[in-house]
C-alpha cells in the first residue's frame, strides 16, 4: 500500500511567533514533491510534523486516515522515514551500522534478522555507500555522510520518505545522482517529499511543487506552473527567468 | 581500516574473553595481600586460610566486581542518554545525594536507620530525594530532554556539593575525618547478606540495560533520530536515568564515590570495540568489574596502609588510557 498523506488546517507557533497557519494538503498518490519557499517559511515544520516529530499545533494531519500522534510509533516508522539536513555524532559508529539503526522499527531482537541485513545492503546499494561500509561515520566527508542518512532513512523500507534538504552537502555529481534515485524511487511507488532551495532541481524532478511563504501554501501545482516567473517573484521576491536549452530542459536564472 | 558489525559471533567471542579475563582476576586477586592464602587449603576449610579466603578477601573482590560492573554500566548508559563522552555516573547528581545522605548521618551521629547501617540508609535516602528533584527540575513546564536532563543535574549536583562543604566545615575533626573517608570511597568488605541484596540489585538491572542496547544506540545518536526509527525518547530517557540513578546509587551507598570506572572503562572499551551498545554495555560491566578489582587489590596491598581505591583507579586509569588513546588512533576498533 501507498502511503496517503491529509493535512487539514495545520497551523503551529512557536511562542508568538507563527510558523505555520491553514496549511491543507493532500498528498494521494507516489511521486516526487519538492518543498520549497524562503527561509522561515516553515518547511522544516511541515516535514517534522508530517514525520511525527512535532507536537503542539493546531489541525490534523494523517497518515492513510489515522491522525498521526495516534499511531504506534514503530509502525509508523516502518511507513515514514526522514532524513535530516545533517547528522553529527558523538560516538564512534561505522557508516554500516549507522544504516543498521534503520532497521529498529523492525527489531524481533537483540540482532538482525537476514531480512534486515538484505535491506541494509540494498539500502547502501542504491546509494552507493558500500565501499565505505566499514568506516567511522564522523571521519566521512559531508557528502558521503548525507549518503549514509538516506541509506538509514531508506532501510527502514518505508512508504514516505521525508528529505530536508537532503542535498545540500553534496557535490554536483551525486545532487543529480540523488534526485535521480530519489525520482527512481518515487516511480516505483514511493512518496517522497524533499526539501530544497535549489529551484532548478525542483524544476527538472518533481512531479509537483508545494511553496510556502510566511507560514501558508502560496502554490501548488506541477513546477512549471508553480515556479512561474510571476510566482517566483511572489514567493521569493526576487527576478528570474526561463530560459530554454536548445533541445533540453529549460532552466532557471535568478537576479540581474 | 575495517570494522565488523555486532554479530552474535563477534559478541560471543568477544565477551567470552571478557568474561575469562574477569573471572581469572576473580579467583587471583583475593590471594593477593599482606598474607598469603593458600586456595587448597582454604578450600579444605583450614585456618586461617578459609577465614581470611572466604571471611574477608573474596567479599571484598565480589564487592568490586559488582561496583565496578555497576559504574561502567551506568557510565555507558549516562553517556548515551546526555550524548556526552565525559558523562559520568555522577554527572547528574545521584551520587551527590548519597553523599550529601551520608554526610548528614556522620554529621548527626546516627548509627542505624530503617534496619540498615544508618551510612547506607541516609545515602539510598539523598539519592532517591535528588532523583525527584532532578526529574522535577528537567521535565518541569517543557518535554524532558537530556539538555534538560543534564542542566538540572548539574546544577543540583553543585548546589549539593557546596552543602557537603557547609556541613564538612561545620563538623567536628572526628566527624571530618568520617566525612573524608566517605568521600573518598572506599571498597570495605561486606557481608554476604549485603552481597547478596546489591548483586539482586545490580545484575537484573544489568542485564535488562545491555538487552536494551539497540534503543541507546539510538539514543546515543539524537532523540529525534531515535524518534524517526520507533523508539519514545522521552521514555527512553525517565527510564535510563533512573535505572542508572538506582545503579550508581546502590553502590555508593555501600562504597562511596568511586571516580574514574564509569568515565574510563567505557571510554577506552569504546575506542576498541565501537560505538555498538550491544557489545559496549555487556563489556563495559566486565571490564569495569575487572578493572575496579584490580585496583582495590593494589589499594590494599601495594603500601604497608590502605590507600584510596579512588586514588588508584585515577593513577592506573589515567595513563592506561592515555596509551590507549596514543596507540589506537589509527586503528580505533578491536
Amino acid at each position: 500500500m501507498t502511503a496517503q498523506y491529509r493535512l487539514d488546517d495545520v497551523g503551529m507557533r512557536y511562542g508568538e511567533a507563527e510558523v505555520l497557519r491553514g496549511v491543507s494538503l493532500r498528498f494521494d498518490e507516489p511521486g516526487l514533491v519538492a518543498l520549497a519557499g524562503p527561509n522561515g517559511a516553515g518547511k522544516s515544520t511541515l516535514l517534522g510534523i508530517m514525520a511525527g516529530l512535532r507536537s503542539g499545533y493546531t489541525g490534523g494531519c494523517f497518515l492513510n486516515g489515522q491522525s498521526v500522534p495516534h499511531w504506534q510509533r514503530r509502525d509508523f516508522a516502518r511507513h515514514v522515514a526522514m532524513v535530516p539536513q545533517s547528522l553529527k555524532l558523538d560516538f564512534p559508529f561505522t557508516a554500516e551500522q549507522v544504516v543498521l539503526m534503520g532497521r529498529t522499527p523492525y527489531a524481533g531482537g537483540l540482532f538482525e534478522s537476514p531480512q534486515d541485513w538484505d535491506a541494509v545492503e540494498r539500502a547502501m546499494q542504491l546509494t552507493d555507500t558500500l565501499e565505505f561500509r566499514s568506516r567511522d561515520f564522523r571521519a566521512l566527508s559531508g557528502g558521503e555522510r548525507q549518503r549514509v542518512i538516506l541509506a538509514s532513512a531508506l532501510a527502514q523500507e518505508p512508504r514516505a520518505l521525508l528529505l530536508d534538504e537532503p542535498t545540500t552537502f553534496l557535490d554536483l555529481q551525486h545532487q543529480l545522482t540523488i534526485y535521480d534515485l530519489l525520482r527512481r524511487l518515487s516511480r516505483e511507488g514511493l512518496l517522497v517529499i524533499t526539501v530544497t532551495h535549489d529551484l532548478n532541481l525542483a524544476a527538472a524532478y518533481s512531479d509537483r511543487v508545494v511553496a510556502l511563504r510566511k507560514g501558508q501554501v502560496v502554490a501548488d501545482a506541477p513546477p512549471c506552473d508553480a515556479l512561474s516567473v510571476e510566482k517566483i517573484r511572489e514567493i521569493f521576491n526576487v527576478e528570474a527567468e526561463w530560459l530554454q536549452r536548445p533541445g533540453g530542459k529549460a532552466w532557471i536564472a535568478y537576479g540581474d | 581500516m575495517g570494522i565488523d558489525p555486532v554479530t552474535p559471533a563477534r559478541a560471543a567471542r568477544v565477551l567470552l574473553l571478557a568474561l575469562i579475563f574477569t573471572a581469572a582476576v576473580a579467583v587471583v586477586t583475593p590471594l593477593i595481600g599482606p598474607s598469603s592464602i593458600s586456595l587448597t587449603k582454604a578450600f579444605r576449610g583450614e585456618w586461617p586460610d578459609a577465614q581470611m579466603f572466604f571471611g574477608v578477601r573474596w567479599p571484598r573482590t565480589m564487592l568490586a566486581m559488582l561496583a565496578g560492573g555497576a559504574l561502567a554500566v551506568a557510565g555507558v548508559l549516562f553517556q548515551a542518554l546526555l550524548r556526552d563522552p565525559l558523562a559520568t555516573p555522577y554527572t547528574l547528581g545521584v551520587s551527590g545525594g548519597a553523599s550529601l545522605g551520608a554526610v548528614i548521618a556522620i554529621c548527626f551521629g546516627l548509627h542505624s536507620l530503617a534496619g540498615l547501617p544508618a551510612l547506607w540508609a541516609a545515602a539510598l535516602a539523598g539519592a532517591a530525594v535528588i532523583l525527584v528533584i532532578v526529574l522535577a527540575v528537567a521535565a518541569e513546564g517543557r518535554r524532558l530532554s537530556s539538555f534538560t536532563l543534564l542542566l538540572a543535574g548539574i546544577t543540583i549536583n553543585s548546589v549539593v556539593t557546596s552543602l557537603i562543604m557547609l556541613l564538612h566545615n561545620l563538623a567536628s575533626v572526628g566527624q571530618t575525618f568520617a566525612i573524608v573517608h566517605w568521600l573518598m570511597g572506599n571498597i570495605d568488605p561486606v557481608d554476604a547478606p549485603t552481597l547478596i541484596a546489591l548483586a539482586a540489585i545490580i545484575l537484573p538491572l544489568c542485564f535488562a540495560v545491555c538487552m536494551a542496547a539497540r534503543q541507546w544506540n539510538l539514543m546515543s545518536v539524537g532523540e529525534e533520530w531515535a524518534a524517526a526509527r520507533g523508539a519514545s525518547p522521552q521514555r527512553l530517557l525517565l527510564i535510563g536515568y533512573v535505572v542508572g540513578s538506582v545503579l550508581t546509587a546502590s553502590v555508593t551507598a555501600i562504597t562511596g564515590p568511586i571516580g574514574f570506572v564509569g568515565l574510563i572503562v567505557p571510554h577506552a572499551l569504546r575506542l576498541r570495540l565501537g560505538g555498538d551498545h550491544r557489545l559496549l554495555m555487556p563489556a563495559s560491566f566486565l571490564a569495569g568489574a575487572a578493572f575496579l578489582t584490580i585496583c582495590d587489590t593494589v589499594a590494599r596491598s601495594i603500601m604497608s596502609v590502605e590507600i584510596p581505591v579512588s586514588v588508584v583507579t585515577a593513577l592506573i586509569g589515567g595513563p592506561f588510557f592515555i596509551a590507549i588513546l596514543r596507540s589506537k588512533r589509527r586503528s580505533l576498533w578491536l
